[in-house]
């Protein structure tokens, strides 16, 4: 079988997502990239030194620049002529791209797949991941995205794939790139940090947040996440989310603090090496999950262990 | 300009998820179902869409058993203006839904249509961009936030590194994320109302959709249980596990 793996990039560097579905397509079969943006030479040739890649397709071009869907969709459908399975890993890139193709060509995708059980067959989380599903798909073709935390990163170095540049397909005129907030951190990515730091609702504010939870993630080199009750209260940034509906992490250590624990939540963390829950309240949900829990107001207890550590 | 709104009957958010004994699936028997929190996101805007004056008419849309009829009773009493349930038996797939809303776009030829960005059941998140493919519509994805000017839609999208806004040229798709707003409660009055406000029943057969899975599934399982470990005593006991794990120095 043919794979082709959508590269998701910041038009300079290739994510880390994007190995992960390197490994996962590497179960199906030959391994071919996509590199679609503007001026992504340089990350054609990144991409090109990922172990097990067998050839890069470039698309180089303005319609690309910022990865809109319905540029990118049909570019993706017509290098699907001669490939068998299309892989993305299960970012908002890639969420908000993979559907697109699989209805083009009118193929059921299979949503953040775990593992391949065989060329047809997969395990996918259902039910913010209180339920594992294995399904077999029908379809000729297939569409699959990916979670990152369910596969081993693919080697970023190594390989020696060709680079093969592929006519692009144009400006569909259906949207325009208006402009991005990206913020900007000196903190290890959340879906690849090994420790993170993530706070709740009990922190009470945008300002205690900070006071607290910053300093302790930078004792320990660890990225910063939120429940989404905190985003929602404004103390933390959309992108902190992680959950059912925000980022899935699997670090080696997570440290929740002052978060109950709901399925929403769980379901983006559980799958942490080691959770640490700090909450006052000893019947907390998070107590069930944690490896090591402190009961204790937060408020006292994050400073001491700040200082402490 | 006219909004339809796709709502879809879920298991309450609020409920536990408990898979059946003999693996074919999550038991939905006598527990409570709502509506996709996602999808009562996208019933408020389209109000607040016609509060301002930019909506005409809401059409919500459901796509499943008889009871999701429901659900519909809910997005009318929120403030949708007439309902369309297209039922089917057993589970339609993303693709499936997306084919049969097409036909209802063909139809009701919409300036809008606001879906949630994943029903919490399934977790797909596809029905939107589908819908979005076969129309051949500009799409805005995982929204915090949309503004309707003249012939075109400006949506901020929720994106891994933070936000990023999208033009779109209307017809267009629009997804929810949880922050697009907070939606209202029907109220009692509203709740009548929408007892006698119209709701077509039609089938697939009836837009000339196929809706045969193209996924089986083989099994369902729990996923594997975590067990609870200690807890510690003091701030002190922490610090020495941490070190012990080599977190810090
Ligand atoms: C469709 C949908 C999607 C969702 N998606 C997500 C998601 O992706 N991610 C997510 O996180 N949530 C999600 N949620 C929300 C989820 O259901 C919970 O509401 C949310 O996770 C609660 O956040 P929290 O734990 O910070 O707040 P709370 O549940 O309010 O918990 C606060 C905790 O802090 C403790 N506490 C209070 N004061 C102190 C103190 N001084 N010291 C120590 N502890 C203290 C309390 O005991 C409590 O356990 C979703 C919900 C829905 C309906």
């Amino acid at each position: 079988m043919k794979t082709l793996v959508w590269v998701e990039h910041d038009g300079s560097a290739v994510k880390d997502a994007t190995l992960a579905t390197v490994t996962a397509a590497g179960k199906l079969g030959e391994v071919h990239l996509l590199v679609a943006g503007a001026n992504v030479g340089g990350v054609a040739e990144a991409a090109a030194k990922i172990a097990g890649v067998g050839k890069v397709h470039v698309a180089d071009d303005a319609a690309y620049g910022h990865a809109l869907a319905e540029n990118v969709a049909p570019l993706v459908v017509e290098l699907m002529g001669h490939h068998d399975a299309f892989l993305a890993p299960a970012t908002t890139t890639g969420k908000n791209i993979a559907p697109r193709v699989a209805a083009l060509l009118d193929v059921m995708q299979v949503s953040e797949i775990l593992s391949v059980e065989s060329d047809d067959t997969f395990t996918r989380p259902i039910y913010a991941g209180n339920a594992i599903a294995t399904v077999k798909s029908s379809d000729a073709k297939k569409v699959l995205t990916v979670r990152g935390t369910a596969f081993e990163k693919a080697a970023a170095e190594g390989g020696s794939a060709a680079i093969e540049a592929v006519s692009a397909t144009g400006d569909k005129g259906l949207s325009q790139f208006v402009g991005a907030e990206i913020a900007a951190s000196e903190r290890p990515e959340l879906t690849s940090a090994k420790i993170i730091v993530s706070g709740g609702r009990a922190l009470g504010s945008d300002e205690q947040f900070h006071a607290l939870i910053d300093p302790l993630a930078d004792k320990l080199g660890a990225a910063v996440g939120a429940s989404r009750a905190a985003v929602d209260a404004g103390y933390a940034p959309n992108d902190y989310q992680v959950g059912q509906t925000g980022k899935i992490v699997a670090p080696e250590v997570y440290i929740a603090v002052g978060i109950s624990g709901a399925i929403q939540h769980l379901a983006g963390m559980k799958d942490s090496k080691t959770i640490v829950a700090i909450n006052k309240d000893e019947d907390a949900p998070i107590f069930q999950v944690a490896d090591i829990g402190l009961v204790g107001d937060l408020f006292k207890v994050v400073p001491e262990l700040t200082e402490k550590l | 300009m006219k909004v339809i709104v796709p709502v879809k009957r879920v298991l309450d958010y609020n409920v536990k998820p408990r898979v059946k004994a003999d693996g074919s699936g999550v038991d939905l028997a006598n527990v409570k179902m709502s509506m996709n929190p996602f999808d009562e996101i996208a019933v408020e805007e389209a109000i607040r869409l016609k509060e301002k004056g930019v909506a005409t008419e809401i059409v919500a849309v459901s796509i499943g058993e008889a009871k999701a009829q429901e659900t519909l009773r809910t997005a009318l009493a929120m403030g949708a203006d007439r309902a369309i349930l297209v039922t089917a038996e057993g589970p339609v797939e993303p693709l499936a839904v997306a084919k049969l809303l097409k036909a209802i776009c063909d139809e009701e030829a919409p300036g809008l249509v606001i879906l949630g960005k994943q029903a919490i059941d399934d977790d797909n998140n596809q029905t939107g961009q589908m819908l979005a493919a076969l129309t051949g519509w500009g799409q805005g994805t995982f929204a915090s936030k949309i503004e309707v000017d003249g012939d075109k839609v400006q949506v901020t999208r929720e994106v891994d590194g933070g936000l990023e806004t999208v033009s779109l040229s209307t017809p267009a798709i629009v997804t929810t994320d949880l922050r697009l707003n907070e939606p209202r409660y029907a109220s009692l009055p509203n709740i009548m109302k929408a007892k006698s406000k119209p709701l077509a029943q039609k089938t697939p057969a009836d837009y000339g959709v196929d809706t045969a899975p193209r996924l089986t599934i083989v099994s369902v399982a729990e996923p594997a249980k975590r067990q609870a470990g200690a807890k510690v005593a003091d701030v002190d006991e922490l610090v020495t596990k941490l070190k012990a794990m080599g977190v810090a120095k």
